[in-house]
C-alpha cells in the first residue's frame, strides 16, 4: 500500500466511526436529556440547563409522584392484564387457526385463507370511525375488554407466524399420534403446540411490545380514568402535571424502563422476530 | 405423563405415548372424523375478523352515504352528497399535503437505513452496540417518543442547548410553533422513531447474502462500492420496495406522533387525525366515514402498485 492509500483507507475508516458515533449522540441524547431531568427538582428544572447534571442522582421524588398523583401504578396493572389476557388469546387462536389451515382439508378453506389475506390490506386506524359503533354495541366501550377485542381481531400476523412455522413440523408426527389413537385436539395440545415454542416466542415478542405501545385503541375506547393503560396515562400528564416537566419525564423513563429490560435480555430474539413479522 | 416428544411418537410402542385411560375417547375419533373439526379450529379467529374488520368495513361504506351524528338512532340516506362534499371543499384535502413531508422524510429514512446497515454488515468495532442503539427507538411507547421530542424541541430544550453549544444560536427558532417549521419537526421526530426498523431489516437481508460471494468479488478485485452496487443492492431491492410502499401507506395514515404532541395544531393536522376530529368532536359520522373510505382506497392503490413492481414481496398493514 502507497502512503496515499493507507491515508485513504485511514480516513475512509475515520468518517465511517465518526458517522456511527453521531448517529447514537442523536439517538441518545434526548432520552438521557430527560432521564437527567426527571432526576431534578422542580427550581431545578427551570433553573439549569438540560445538561447540567441534577444536584443529587438519587432524587426519586419525581418518580413517586408520577406513581402516587399519576396514577402510573393502575395504568402498569391495566396494562399488564390486557397484555396477558390478549398474548395468552393470540396464541391459542392464532395457533388453532393455523393448525386448521395448515392439516385440514375443508370445503371453504380456500374463501377462509382469502378473507385473512384481503384483511392484512387494511389498515386498522382507516376503520375506527365505523369499528367504534362495533364496540359500542357490544357494550365493551369504557372497558379493558374493548381492547382486548380488537387487540385479539386484529391479528393477522401471528396467524401468518404460526402458519409458516407449522409447515416445517413433519406431518408424520400428527400420522404417529393418530396411529395411537390420539384425537385431533390431543394432537394440537400435545404434539403441535409444543413443538411451537420458538414461533409462540416470536409472537409474544411482536404482539407483547406492539400492546405495551399501543395508544390509540385505549386512547379512543377506555376514556375513564381508572382504565388508563401506561400510554394514555402518560399522554393525560400533560393536563395536571403540564408545567412540570421533571415529572413527565419521570412518567417517560418509568415506561422506558421495561422495554430497555426486555430489549437487553431477549436481543437476539427481538432483532430475529421483527425480521419475521415484518416481511411476510 | 408428559408432553409425547417426536421420538417416543414416532416409535413403535403405542401404549407408552397414550396413556390408557384416555384411550377408548380417542380412539372413537381418532381419524378427525368429524367434517365439523376444521371449522371449529378456525371458528373463533374468523368471527373476530368478521366483527371486527369486515363489519367496520361494511358499515363505514354505509355511513358514508348518510348524515349521521353517531348518537341518534336514525341515519339519513344522502347518496354520494358526503363524497360530492369531499371533493368541493379542497381544505378538507388540503391536510393530505402535510403527508408529503412524512413521505420525504421517509426517503431520507431509507438512505440512513441503507447506509447504515451496509456499514455495520462489515467489520466494525462495538457492531452490537451501535445496532442496539440505533433499533432501540422503534421499541419505545410512542406516548414516551412525543413527550421527549416536546421537550426537545421545546425553547430552551435540548436541540437548542445542541445549537448553542455547537455555535449554530442562529438556527434556533419555533420548533413546533412555526407552521412553516413544524412538518419538518414531526417528520424528523418519524425518522427518529422507525429508523431502526428499517436499518435492522436491511441488516438482515444484507447478512443473508453468502459470505463467498463476497470473498470472490474480493479476489476479482472488486472494492466496497462495487460490492454495495453489484452485490448488496440486488440483494435487498425487493426488501428496499416492500418498506418504501410501507413508509408510504404510512406517510398517508400518519396520526400518533403529530396527534400526541401537537393534537393537530399549527399547521400539524393529518387525513387520520382531520377524520378522528370529524367524528369525534363533531360528531359528523358520515362525512368522516368518506374520508375514511377515500383514504382506505388510496392505500390500497399503493398496495396494488406495489404488488405490480415487486410481486414476491407481500404487504402487511395491520
Amino acid at each position: 500500500m502507497t502512503l496515499s492509500e493507507r491515508l485513504r483507507a485511514w480516513t475512509a475508516s475515520a468518517l465511517k466511526y465518526l458517522s456511527l458515533v453521531v448517529a447514537c449522540l442523536i439517538t441518545v441524547l434526548p432520552l438521557a436529556v430527560v432521564a437527567m431531568g426527571s432526576l431534578k427538582t422542580n427550581e431545578e428544572f427551570l433553573t439549569t440547563g438540560p445538561f447540567d447534571a441534577p444536584g443529587d442522582w438519587f432524587n426519586f421524588h419525581n418518580y413517586t409522584t408520577a406513581f402516587t398523583q399519576g396514577g402510573m401504578l393502575t395504568a402498569f396493572a391495566n396494562t399488564a392484564f390486557i397484555l396477558l389476557v390478549s398474548l395468552a388469546g393470540t396464541i391459542i387462536i392464532g395457533s388453532m387457526t393455523a393448525y386448521a389451515l395448515d392439516r385440514f382439508e375443508f370445503r371453504f378453506k380456500q374463501l377462509v385463507v382469502l378473507l385473512f389475506l384481503l384483511a392484512t390490506l387494511v389498515p386498522g386506524v382507516t376503520t375506527q370511525v365505523a369499528t367504534f359503533q362495533v364496540v359500542n354495541q357490544l357494550g365493551l366501550f369504557n372497558t379493558r375488554w374493548s381492547a382486548i377485542a380488537l387487540f385479539l381481531g386484529t391479528d393477522i400476523v401471528s396467524i401468518y407466524i404460526f402458519l409458516q412455522f407449522l409447515r416445517g413440523i413433519p406431518r408424520e408426527l400428527d400420522e404417529a399420534a393418530a396411529i395411537e389413537g390420539a384425537n385431533s385436539f390431543t394432537i394440537y395440545w400435545r404434539v403441535i403446540l409444543p413443538l411451537m415454542k420458538p414461533a409462540i416466542a416470536t409472537v409474544m415478542i411482536i404482539k407483547g411490545i406492539a400492546i405495551y405501545n399501543e395508544f390509540y385503541i385505549p386512547f379512543l375506547y377506555m376514556p375513564s380514568p381508572d382504565l388508563n393503560v401506561i400510554s394514555t396515562s402518560l399522554f393525560r400528564f400533560t393536563g395536571p402535571f403540564g408545567a412540570q416537566w421533571e415529572v413527565i419525564s419521570a412518567g417517560v423513563i418509568l415506561v422506558i424502563v421495561p422495554t430497555l429490560i426486555v430489549f437487553l435480555a431477549l436481543q437476539r430474539f427481538i432483532y430475529n422476530g421483527f425480521t419475521a413479522g415484518a416481511t411476510k | 405423563m408428559a408432553t409425547p416428544t417426536p421420538t417416543s411418537l414416532a416409535d413403535d410402542a403405542p401404549a407408552l405415548a397414550v396413556p390408557p385411560a384416555g384411550r377408548s375417547r380417542r380412539r372413537r375419533s381418532a381419524r378427525r372424523g368429524h367434517p365439523a373439526t376444521p371449522y371449529l379450529y378456525v371458528a373463533a379467529a374468523l368471527v373476530l375478523l368478521i366483527v371486527f374488520t369486515y363489519i367496520p368495513v361494511g358499515s363505514m361504506f354505509w355511513y358514508s352515504l348518510t348524515v349521521w351524528n353517531g348518537l341518534s338512532p336514525t341515519k339519513e340516506f344522502v347518496g354520494a352528497q358526503n363524497y360530492i362534499e369531499l371533493a368541493t371543499r379542497p381544505e378538507l384535502f388540503e391536510v393530505l399535503k402535510v403527508s408529503l413531508y412524512y413521505i420525504g422524510a421517509s426517503f431520507v429514512q431509507m438512505a440512513l437505513a441503507l447506509y447504515f446497515a451496509t456499514v455495520l454488515s462489515f467489520n466494525v468495532r462495538f457492531r452490537n452496540l451501535f445496532k442496539g442503539v440505533l433499533f432501540f427507538p422503534y421499541l419505545i411507547n410512542g406516548v414516551a417518543i412525543g413527550m421527549i421530542f416536546l421537550y426537545c424541541f421545546a425553547p430552551g430544550g435540548t436541540l437548542d442547548s445542541v445549537l448553542a453549544l455547537i455555535g449554530l444560536r442562529d438556527v434556533q427558532q419555533q420548533w413546533l410553533g412555526d407552521p412553516g417549521v413544524i412538518n419538518f419537526s414531526l417528520a424528523g421526530t418519524s425518522v427518529w422513531r422507525y429508523l431502526g426498523l428499517n436499518f435492522v431489516l436491511f441488516l438482515g437481508a444484507i447478512q443473508s447474502i453468502p459470505a463467498y460471494i463476497y470473498e470472490a468479488a474480493e479476489l476479482d478485485g472488486a472494492n466496497r462500492w462495487d460490492q454495495f452496487r453489484h452485490i448488496i443492492l440486488p440483494g435487498i431491492k425487493s426488501i428496499v420496495g416492500l418498506s418504501f410502499i410501507l413508509a408510504i401507506s404510512g406517510s398517508l395514515s400518519v396520526f400518533e406522533i403529530p396527534y400526541i404532541m401537537t393534537g393537530g395544531a399549527n399547521g400539524s393536522e393529518t387525513f387520520v387525525i382531520q377524520t378522528v376530529t370529524m367524528a369525534f368532536k363533531f360528531h359528523k359520522f358520515g362525512l368522516a366515514s368518506a374520508m375514511a373510505v377515500v383514504l382506505l382506497v388510496i392505500v390500497l392503490l399503493v398496495t396494488w402498485v406495489q404488488r405490480k413492481l415487486f410481486p414476491d414481496e407481500k404487504v402487511n398493514l395491520s
